[in-house]
């Protein structure tokens, strides 16, 4: 497995949330992944772009979601970053409480720990969010 | 080609949709949001979703899915679904939303269990 990064710069429109999700389609095919951790890595980005772009940048044209993949020896490290007012996810609810089980959203970062090996949320010094999300091999 | 295609068909008092592509955040969340928002104005309150050819979903599909449960249920009806992909299953597993929704491998079992 070769080391690798590709950088992805995104509009907050949620139609481009395909195009991050082709990408990361594309690199962990190079990074040589395996079709069932490629759903979970794929969904994983998919949740966390289209939170970027819906509740970070409240889907405001002139900020925009940065998407960096790093292909490393033994690991796919992804980093999503917003230009959001911050976030806090210790405030979201367990979307698998049986109070919860009829919501109509709220699940996406449930999906994205349940998918991925590491997940941290951090404030940005120029602000925004950054989320990043590391999948072992 | 839309995102997601959605065919109706009657099967007795029971109203199937045959659903192909991908049930995500924006044109395939709204299509089966305006699907089922149709056919309970039309009084059509047994409802099969055939998932066979939904590939993916998202949480915003799942949330529609929950919508649409929670739509019917209001309205006295039942909804159901029908030949889910391994991938979804394991989504709905995850999420434990298999013990909220009725989900069959056969049409005919699904279509046997209205009431």
């Amino acid at each position: 497995m070769t080391e690798q990064t590709t950088r992805l710069v995104l509009p907050s429109h949620i139609e481009a949330v395909g195009e991050a999700a082709a990408a990361v389609t594309d690199f962990v095919q190079s990074c040589g992944i395996g079709e069932d951790a490629a759903f979970g890595i794929g969904m994983a980005v998919r949740e966390a772009v289209t939170n970027a772009m819906v509740h970070g940048n409240q889907e405001d044209d002139t900020k925009s979601v940065e998407v960096v993949f790093n292909c490393l020896g033994n690991a796919l490290e992804i980093e999503v970053r917003d230009q959001g007012a911050g976030f806090d996810p210790t405030g979201v609810p367990d979307p698998t409480d049986p109070v919860n089980i009829l919501k109509t959203s709220g699940r996406g970062i449930f999906l994205i720990r349940s998918f991925m090996d590491e997940v941290e949320w951090f404030g940005r010094p120029e602000g925004g969010t950054t989320v990043r999300m590391v999948k072992k091999f | 080609m839309a995102e997601l295609n959605i065919r109706e068909r009657q099967a007795g008092d029971i109203t199937v949709l045959d659903m192909d592509g991908r049930i995500t955040i924006g044109e395939g969340s709204v299509a089966l949001r305006s699907a089922i928002r149709r056919l309970l104005e039309e009084g059509k309150k047994q409802i099969l979703l055939n998932l066979a050819g939904v590939g993916y979903i998202d949480s915003s599909g799942i949330g529609e899915l929950v919508s649409s449960y929670t739509a019917i249920n209001k309205e006295a009806g039942e909804l159901k679904l029908l030949s889910l992909t391994q991938k979804l299953r394991d989504l709905l597993t995850i999420t434990k939303l298999l013990t909220v929704f009725d989900a069959y491998e056969t049409e005919s079992d699904a279509l046997s269990s209205f009431k």
